[in-house]
């Protein structure tokens, strides 16, 4: 009876030991997770992951609006890719100031950023949350992975036309990166993630290789407008014609010829002005025949506090009523223009493009921080469609209005630009044309010419303001920094100082100095 | 069987080694070991007391001494729980003499035994640093969630409850804990069910706040490696055990009614400007926009009492115990209703405790089953109106009876557009954001086990110990708001809900041999365990109050689980009783690990020495108890280490996060930063400890010196720009330290027939350092930024800095002027640049937890009536009033239709702008609560069957503190409108039938 009681008791035990003990159950995964190894394995995701890729432009995270950043350390609305991109070309320009004194905020208004500078590290952040993930897809659209799972000839064609458009985000955002930083890490597809520290490339070695990639692709892609949203042929063009123009920044070596070879292309694939100016800007300007490539945006669908959500909402005061204008439900309270934006529009104050709000606002700003009705309102985003209806979100949160990266306005100064600063195969009667397209859309009397590259900066303010081009025009045109151009709290003064050359490239983040000892810090910081 | 086999052989080896010298001329003992109902002991350690001839009892509580020289002996048996008892024998050479020697139970004994993991040991063979508060030192109270029951009462271990809400729970952190990213909480066992840990329950405020505080006869705290290192990768910040009351047997039904009735009082509430404070102020030098706005608002409302009420609570329990045959068993039923403070949350919570604790197969078996059930409603608050009622305009009324008011915001007031919208970023009205919004929810939690304990008598002294328990929650709520809310006006309501179900099993099978010899002892365990834990939730979309999309379910459920498996062992010897030595060793491997790095090993060694029971320390007659502890052991931590994070996951958007592509939206797939390498982080911990003892343990007490170092701290930093899928990754980088020393004293001051008096008082040291937070050192960095506050947008006010203590205040300098006033903007340029900015943070002498915690109680009891005390205080840290510096300035008036109280702080200030990251908002937060004063009266019998005890008792009723803030116990150290906790008045009555 003892030997069988203790045999059973062992037993049992050992029963259920053998049931649950199974060492195996340590191996677990996510139950409708993927991994790297299959997610690949599926032609079917690739399209997914592609959205990824761009929507990396438009949103911070898996989860619309915000709850599931891509990255972290910082509110993930004022992380986004275009808001910061925006921030960093706009508030040290004559274009915009920022009324709030968030940290980062103050600085950008006045220049005083440094490598801890909030802004400053969320855009750097941004663009290398970019590359590795469209490193990772190359590295599994490749004929061999694609050949290893035994893809159909159909699917390996249709990847390899979104590998093309990998290569093109990641040329943007590496374009992006000398623009704004000068000479950061380089990390390719070959890159795998947590292999080795990437080593740093100078901005010149930069310029080569997005130039290169650029070009190589740009036979294989997609002809203009096959589909919107996506980067095509057009896309590439537009991207090289803008690497040209500045060209001479980031080398010392002027590229205008290049620039005009490659904006006559673009202007000759198809797209025309958006008849009425005001309408690239609104709920609808997704049916715009003038946008070459577009960050897109949707109340429903692609919500974010970033990107255009944040352009409409920022730049509405409480003076600014009623906001059913805007298609929104309130205003922030946050963006302004300076003096010297409006007197850009004093020649002519009828020019269509000219979206100032002056009820309840001064002209002049005696105090950035806090006094959202110093400074003119500007009135170009808004959540309202063509036909004066509100955006698809019913909260009128999020908005529908999509951020036009590059649209033939652009181009067609780029190439007037060009001209002017003598690059071969340009002409200058066309050039004026193409100046007076812009002008006569915007209701105002044609420029006579001859353009003198003055000229041209103010038509660029005029046509293109609060796009997010005007620190980059600025820094082309000898503005950006130095004395010869001061507006009102340029230099941290109200009516504007001299700031030092440094200033031209943002500095590195202090964070990616500690953790890749290869990276020095750009001069003056 | 071989396990049989081999154990015999060893014992005849031992038997023959000590037995030979003397096998000439000697006698034999025999004799049984019994219980004073004549029920045999199995197990009891048997000598003869002047040698070191010895065994222990068998299954029928039989022994066997040989050898024996002849003469009168004294034959001594002992057994845990029992009194030893001796007897005298005579022994003839060649002969065998017998005997009978009947233990009686000794309670005092019993309550010194003391649950270790996976088992249970005296207080006197302790090795390790663990205190255990049994029933009688409970604070007296009411209380929603048990761990209040022992705030205070033990050193090393800190408790600050979240908040006043009902159920909110608590933070513990034993010792100062040992993580910065990862938990640092103590693993919590109740009856061996390891219970969940982080992630709380959907639905309820804390893991805890569903078990009932009646239930539970101890808590045992282990404190030190030695301790805890036998739950290995769990044990890092300490382990609660929890055992809870069993059937005590006999024959009689007892019956115990016990209810409490308590009333709560809100004690400070935030010191705002007054209606007329706020019209001077704004008349003053106001905007246009204010004045216009003031001069429209005439009523003088205090929205800090709109919001609060004097919640009500009662708890009844009844409870039955006793025995059917040989079935003793406990069957408890509670019911608990809880109104919160502030207006509208409750939580009423029914619940069921059965247990049966029976002794089957002749002794052999004990079986201890406890099923307990919990069924908990809740209706949570809105606490988004504690800070509404702080801010809103007290120049407005709660209600407007107007046709417009009354239609569409169901006639409270509210800021408004000209064309009837609310205006966007306006405060709503609190008392609509309680009222008009029904948050509710719907708990079911089952948490049992069942033990079996299985002498195995083929072997004195092993047994074999099953134990199977689960934990498992299901949960539901619903949220409504209605449309008629401004908060949600353009969405027009809330209709949403949740689900979730939660389980967690573990499976503990272990085998114990225990043997005392004469001069040796020895108590060896080994085990394995597995746990599995399993959460789901489906998705639900967002919707409005009649049913409108606002954003759609996520396309997938939530369902994650994970698994841990472990095997342990622990090796107590003991040599002539005095000198103790315990190791252990557990191996856990866990799921969440990468297949290579899975696997830890956590050891550890202690010893003690019973100095007291050393010739010489005999001579010290004032001395009654002297031991000596040193321990060194291991200890992991892996929760908060989110499941599959080793893998390069992929995960899929929301709907509302997809990308259009041509007139479509395609929805996005991302992989997630990742490290592959992810492991545990490994704390090494050593523990001084003595235990001493004076005037026969009147006054007795401990005191323990400990260093714990966390290695392989995990935290988030930044990675190198493009090596990742984030910017920022989880991961092992870190190293940081804790030490402190622990002093407990007890005074039993009066104890006799009429009277008793005892004070218990401990203290706490803790120094907290951060040893190491990079891969590369580097001077310039002065570390990772933590701590963000209100007020702006991406501010922090505290930093994790190599060298200092963690989450230290990193603030700039405030400047005075002559009259003590702050100077906006002012503050010390410390390089000299002219210009403020980051490189003009400093960091502050202190951090946000106190380096010195104080318990301080007592007990007393004069005839039929008692009365005691609870007083604790803490040291050593500050206070970031981030009430005082988002609120107080002029700018959050704000005048942009609508119109903002703001702190009385102004008045001093007179702060324009917000100025979150001055020094001038850091406070000393050194406190003395005292936590509870109760007085009880024993009424005795009522009638022949029934006798009635009465308690009235005060919970937190009283603070002395410099803190200007509403409460000075904030955990975290940055204070943002808590939920106050409220004063609470409380009559018990108590019936035992």
């Amino acid at each position: 009876m003892k030997k069988i009681s203790f045999k059973a008791i062992i037993a049992l035990l050992g029963t259920s030991f053998l049931l649950t003990a199974c060492l195996k159950d340590l191996d677990r995964s996510p139950k409708y997770g993927l991994n790297a190894a299959t997610v690949y394995s599926d032609p079917n995701n690739y399209i997914n992951v592609l959205a990824k890729l761009y929507a990396g432009y438009s949103i911070t995270g898996n989860q619309g609006p915000a709850g599931d950043p891509d990255i972290s350390g910082i509110d993930e609305g004022f992380s986004a890719y275009v808001r910061v991109l925006w921030n960093l070309q706009e508030l040290p320009t004559d274009e915009a100031v920022c009324g709030w004194d968030d940290p980062g905020i103050p600085e950008l208004n006045f220049m005083t950023w440094n490598s801890v500078s909030p802004f400053v590290v969320a855009m750097y952040n941004r663009i290398f949350y970019q590359i590795p993930l469209c490193n990772e897809f190359l590295r599994y659209s490749t004929d061999e992975w694609m050949n290893s799972k035994g893809f159909s000839e159909a699917d390996k064609a249709r990847i390899r036309g979104y590998a093309n458009e990998a290569r093109f985000i990641r040329a943007l955002s590496y374009y992006h990166a000398m623009d704004l930083f000068g000479n950061v890490p380089f990390v390719t597809e070959e890159n795998k993630p947590g292999a080795a520290l990437p080593q740093q490339i100078s901005r010149l070695e930069l310029f080569n290789f997005i130039e290169a990639e650029l070009k190589a692709i740009e036979g294989n892609m997609q002809a203009p407008r096959f589909e919107y949203g996506r980067a095509d042929k057009a896309a590439v063009q537009a991207l090289l014609a803008k690497l040209y123009l500045n060209a001479e920044v980031y080398t010392g070596t002027p590229r205008y010829s290049d620039c005009i070879t490659y904006s006559n292309l673009v202007i000759a694939s198809g797209y025309s002005l958006e008849p009425d100016y005001k309408h690239l800007f609104l709920a609808d300007n997704h049916t715009s025949p003038e946008i070459i490539f577009p960050i897109t945006y949707d109340g429903m669908n692609t919500r974010t506090y970033g990107g255009t959500t944040f352009l409409v909402h920022a730049a509405i005061s409480d003076s600014m009523r009623p906001y059913s204008q805007f298609g929104t439900n309130g205003g922030w309270n946050g963006l302004r223009t300076t003096r010297a934006l409006y007197d850009k529009f004093a020649a002519d104050t009828s020019d269509e493009r000219n979206t100032f709000w002056t009820r309840g606002h001064t002209l002049d700003i005696s105090r950035v921080a806090g006094r959202p009705f110093e400074g003119y309102g500007i009135t170009k985003w808004r959540n309202v469609r063509r036909d004066g209806g509100p955006g698809n979100d019913p909260t009128r949160n999020f908005v529908d209005t999509d951020f036009p990266m590059f649209r033939l306005a652009d181009i067609y100064l780029t190439y007037a630009e060009a001209t002017v600063r003598g690059g071969a195969g340009g002409d200058a009667a066309q050039a004026l044309n193409y100046v007076n397209q812009l002008r006569n859309r915007a209701d105002i009397a044609p420029e006579a010419g001859p353009l003198t590259l003055d000229k041209i900066l103010d038509e660029r303010a005029r046509e293109l303001y609060w796009e997010g081009h005007r620190r980059t025009d600025l820094i082309r045109h000898g503005k950006f920094t130095g004395g010869s151009y001061v507006w009102p709290w340029k230099g941290g003064d109200s009516s504007g100082v001299s700031v030092p050359d440094y200033l031209k490239i943002y500095p590195l983040p202090a964070a990616d100095l500690v953790a890749n000892p290869n990276l020095r810090q750009n001069t003056g910081y | 069987m071989k396990q049989n086999y081999l154990a015999k052989m060893l014992l005849a080896f031992l038997a023959v080694l000590v037995w030979l010298p003397a096998l000439a001329q000697t006698g034999t003992i025999t004799g049984t070991v019994m219980d004073t109902k004549q029920q045999p002991i199995i197990g009891a350690a048997v000598v003869v007391k002047g040698t070191t001839l010895g065994g222990a009892s068998d299954v029928n509580g039989k022994f066997r001494i040989e050898g024996v020289k002849p003469g009168n002996v004294v034959v001594q048996a002992s057994y845990l729980g029992y009194r030893s008892k001796t007897a005298n024998v005579t022994v003839e050479a060649g002969k065998t003499a017998s005997t009978i020697i009947a233990l009686e139970e000794d309670v005092q004994m019993l309550e010194e035994a003391v649950v270790i993991g996976y088992g249970t040991t005296q207080t006197r063979d302790l090795t390790g640093s663990v205190t255990a508060i049994p029933t009688k030192s409970f604070q007296q109270g009411n209380f929603s969630t048990p761990e209040q029951m022992v705030v205070g009462k033990t050193p090393g271990v800190r408790i600050t409850s979240n908040s006043g809400a009902p159920g909110a729970g608590s933070t513990i952190r034993i010792r100062g804990g040992t993580s910065l990213n990862a938990s640092n909480e103590p693993l919590i066992v109740l009856d061996g069910v390891p219970l969940e840990g982080t992630g709380g329950i959907a639905g309820a405020g804390s893991a805890l706040s569903l078990i009932n505080p009646d239930d539970i006869e101890t808590f045992t705290i282990l404190k030190d490696a030695s301790a805890a290192a036998i739950y290995g990768s769990r044990g890092a910040n300490g382990v609660i055990i929890i055992t809870t009351k069993k059937g005590k047997g006999g024959d009689r039904l007892r019956v115990e009614v016990s209810n409490g009735l308590s009333v709560k009082q809100v004690t400070k509430t935030v010191d705002m400007l007054t209606a007329d404070e706020l019209r001077a102020v704004i008349e003053e030098k106001g905007t246009p926009g204010m004045k216009t706005l003031i001069a429209q608002g005439t009523s003088n409302t205090d929205w800090q009492r709109e919001i609060y009420q004097p919640g009500i609570t009662n708890n009844l329990n009844i409870g039955f115990s006793g025995g059917i045959k040989n079935l003793p068993y406990r069957l408890n039923f509670e019911r608990f209703d809880e109104q919160g403070i502030l207006r509208t949350g409750k939580l009423e919570r029914t619940g069921a405790t059965l247990n049966l604790n029976p002794t089957l197969l002749n002794n052999r078996l004990k079986v201890d089953a406890t099923a307990r059930y919990f069924n908990v409603q809740n209706r949570f608050a809105d606490q988004g109106a504690i800070g509404g009622a702080v801010t809103f305009d007290p120049t407005r009324p709660v209600t407007i009876d107007t046709g417009f008011y009354n239609s569409r915001y169901g006639g409270y007031f509210e800021w408004l557009l000209p064309n009837g919208n609310p205006v966007l970023l306006a405060p709503k009205n609190p008392m609509s954001v309680l009222n008009q919004r029904e948050d509710v929810s719907n708990v079911n939690r089952f948490v049992g086990n069942v033990q079996l304990d299985y002498n195995i008598t083929e072997v004195p002294g092993l047994r074999a110990v099953l134990n199977l328990g689960g934990d498992f929650s299901n949960s539901s709520g619903t949220v409504f708001v209605d449309s008629s809310s401004a908060g949600a006006y353009i969405r027009r309501g809330v209709n949403n809900q949740y689900e979730q179900q939660k389980g967690s099993r573990v499976m503990d099978a272990y085998l114990n041999y225990k043997r005392d010899w004469a001069l040796h002892g020895l108590d060896l365990t080994g085990g394995y365990s597995y746990q599995y834990w399993r959460t789901q939730s489906p998705a639900f979309p967002d919707l409005s109050l009649r049913g409108d999309t606002i954003s759609p379910a996520a396309p997938f459920p939530f369902d994650e689980d994970n698994a841990l498996i472990s095997f342990y062992g622990r090796a107590i010897y003991k040599y002539l009783d005095k000198y103790l030595l315990t190791a252990t060793l557990r191996a856990d491997g866990s799921s969440r690990f990468n297949p290579d790095g899975r696997w830890g090993y956590f050891p550890s060694v202690a010893f003690a020495w019973r100095m007291m029971d050393e010739d010489y320390f005999r001579q010290f007659k004032k001395l009654s108890n002297l031991k000596l502890r040193l321990s060194w052991g291991v200890t992991g931590q892996q929760d908060g280490i989110a499941n599959y994070s080793y893998i390069p996951n992929y995960f899929r958007g929301t709907p509302t996060a997809q990308y259009q592509f041509g007139n479509g939206f395609v929805p996005v797939l991302r992989p997630a930063g990742y490290d592959a390498n992810l492991k545990w982080e490994t704390t090494m911990s050593y523990n001084g400890g003595i235990d001493f003892g004076f005037f026969n343990n009147r006054l007795y007490g401990t005191i323990d010196l400990y260093y714990k170092k966390t290695s392989d701290l995990l935290a988030v930093i930044p990675v190198a720009a493009g090596t990742n899928f984030s910017n920022q990754v989880l991961t092992n980088v870190g190293e940081m330290s804790n030490r402190g020393a622990e002093v407990s004293l007890s005074w039993v001051a009066i104890d006799n027939k009429t009277t008793n008096l005892e004070f218990g008082a401990n203290v706490t040291y803790n120094i907290n350092r951060i040893d190491k937070l990079s891969i590369i050192d580097d001077p310039n960095n002065p570390g990772i930024l933590t701590g963000g506050i209100a007020g702006g947008i991406g501010n922090t006010i505290q930093i994790h800095s190599v060298g200092f203590t963690r989450a230290i205040f990193y603030t700039r300098t405030q400047e005075y002027d002559e009259n003590g006033k702050p100077i906006e903007g002012k503050y010390t340029d410390y390089n000299g640049d002219g210009i403020i900015n980051e490189k003009d943070l400093v960091r502050w002498k202190a951090g946000p937890d106190p380096t010195t915690l104080f318990g301080f109680y007592g007990n007393g009891r004069y005839k039929r009536w008692n009365s005691g005390f609870s007083l604790r205080a803490e040291r050593g840290h500050y206070i970031y009033n981030n009430v005082r510096s988002n609120l107080g300035q002029f700018r959050n008036i704000s005048g942009l239709g609508y119109i903002n109280n703001i702190h009385s702080d102004y008045l001093n200030s007179q702060f324009a702008n917000l100025q979150v990251l001055s020094d001038y908002y850091l406070e000393n937060a050194n406190y003395l609560r005292l936590d509870n004063l109760f007085i009880g009266y024993n009424v005795g019998q009522l009638s022949k069957y029934v006798n009635m005890r009465v308690t009235a008792m005060i919970q937190n009723v009283l603070v002395i503190t410099k803190y200007s803030g509403i409460d000075p116990e904030v955990f975290g150290g940055i204070d943002n409108n808590i939920y106050p906790r409220p004063r609470v008045y409380t009559v018990n009555m108590n019936f035992t039938f």
